[in-house]
């Protein structure tokens, strides 16, 4: 009754049926495929260090179950990696020092990307607003929010 | 932090959510967007046997504008209800709401039924469908039926659903052009639960403010209207409101007590700044009608 249920995921582009137990977390379902910079930190949807997207919308991965996301696409920093969507993002960071230890790193980009895609030019407020949900216990955010500044600018001027 | 095992079924429709819910009462939950009741499970402060998905059910879903009222399916995502432009132009509290509702990527899988079938004392929707005194539409295999928002919510995660009850949608009168509309929270950062929040509405005609509805939320057991302070403001002319005299009420009113970061004075003290906000508010807004 509470076994294993076949599902199917799209995971960056590449569909993987497989057999979960309903309980098993996408975040780690996605650890478990391999796709380890999907973090897992408070498990209960405080921290973001695990947000990935569904169906092109940011999604805690600790607060969805897999078997929510059958027939679903998914894509975790690795694929937002691959297809260069954040690399102008992963550029700034590094260049700002927005990063010590990187655990929150997959998901603040993640995040910071749907606000720039949401908001071309947003206010060093509405970015502070928008990361709220992420935490970093290393940079006191102030070198994020000069990264995200810094993109909104960049990609601005690119179009 | 994992949850126990549970079986999970993903209805395919509403009878089929009642039936399982029949079947099985008070072994199952409704698994919505699943943004509170995971976060539960995973702490093991809930350890159903069964979780019904209504994601995929049609008819929890969508928003439609009817002749008076704006209906909201319950299974409707926050992200949806935030960029509906029939909820900004026929219910502003509520759009005024969804911004201070948790992070994007809560929104994104929450829903607004779910927000108010699970009842959080700290949650922005009951004060809004009370203060628009909403009619939530609910159903079950003894058959439909539909109550008022001031009968939903009986306690702190506690409302009058029975155990074979689902939530179907939520009829939210709309707004007329004589409304005065007033939304704010206090917390500590943008998407924390309010220490303190007001939702109100109410009517100026002739100048006069009438129908005045203050719903407070994260101030007692669950969100609560304000009887004494809505009454020293019902009638009375709009430049003559007396926020002294309102916020000096609202402590006849309620008494919040003290919770785990806030204690009850400050939260008596944030209504009442919340209040005064919300009648220069209203006078600016009465000025333009």
């Amino acid at each position: 009754m509470t076994g294993p249920l076949a599902i199917t995921i799209t995971i960056n582009g590449e569909p993987a049926t497989r057999a979960v137990e309903p309980r098993l977390s996408l975040a780690d379902f996605l650890r478990a495929e391999g796709f380890t910079g999907t973090h897992v930190g408070c498990e209960h949807g405080v921290c973001g260090a695990c947000t990935i997207r569904v169906d092109g919308r940011t999604a805690r991965g600790c607060l969805t179950l897999a078997v929510q996301c059958d027939g679903l696409e998914v894509e975790t920093i690795e694929g937002a990696t691959g297809n260069g969507c954040v690399a102008d993002l992963q550029d700034a960071f590094i260049e700002n020092n927005a990063l010590q230890c990187g655990f929150c790193t997959p998901g603040m980009l993640l995040t910071a990307d749907e606000l720039l895609q949401e908001n071309v030019s947003p206010t060093r407020t509405e970015i502070r607003e928008h990361l709220s949900g992420n935490y970093c216990r290393c940079t006191g955010y102030q070198a994020i929010v000069d990264a995200v500044e810094q993109v909104a600018r960049q990609r601005a001027e690119r179009t | 932090m994992k949850p126990t095992a549970f079986e999970y079924v993903r209805a395919g429709s509403l009878d089929e959510v009642l039936t399982v819910l029949e079947e099985r009462g008070d072994e199952a939950k409704v698994l919505a967007g699943g943004q509170s009741l995971i976060p539960t499970m995973n702490m093991r402060f809930a350890a159903p046997e069964v979780l019904i998905d209504i994601s995929g059910v049609t008819e929890l879903r969508g928003i439609e504008v009817r002749d008076d009222v704006l209906r909201i399916g319950a299974m409707c995502r926050h992200v949806e209800v935030l960029n509906a432009p029939e909820v900004a132009e026929h219910a502003p509290l509520i759009a005024m709401a969804m911004p201070n509702i948790a992070h994007a990527a809560i929104r994104n899988r929450g829903t607004f039924g779910g927000s108010l079938c699970h009842a959080d004392p700290a949650a922005e929707l009951p004060a809004c469908v009370l203060a628009l005194d909403a009619r939530l539409n609910i159903d079950g295999k003894s058959g439909p039926r539909s109550i008022s928002a001031r009968d939903f919510f009986l306690g702190t995660y506690m409302t009058c659903l029975a155990d074979d009850e689902v939530l179907i949608s939520v009829d939210v009168p709309k707004v007329m052009s004589e409304n005065v509309t007033f939304f704010d929270e206090v917390a500590r950062r943008r998407g924390d639960y309010a220490m303190a929040g007001l939702a109100s509405q109410a009517t100026v005609r002739s100048g006069f403010i009438t129908d005045v509805r203050l719903a407070f939320f994260a101030v007692g057991e669950v969100a609560v209207r304000a009887p004494h302070a809505e009454q020293a403001l019902q009638g009375i002319l709009l430049q003559d409101m007396d926020a002294d005299a309102i916020c000096s009420a609202i402590a006849d009113d309620i008494s919040p007590f003290d919770d785990l970061t806030t204690s009850g004075a400050a939260k008596l003290t944030m209504m009442q700044v919340l209040t005064r906000r919300a009648v220069e508010s209203f006078a600016k807004q009465g000025a333009h009608a």
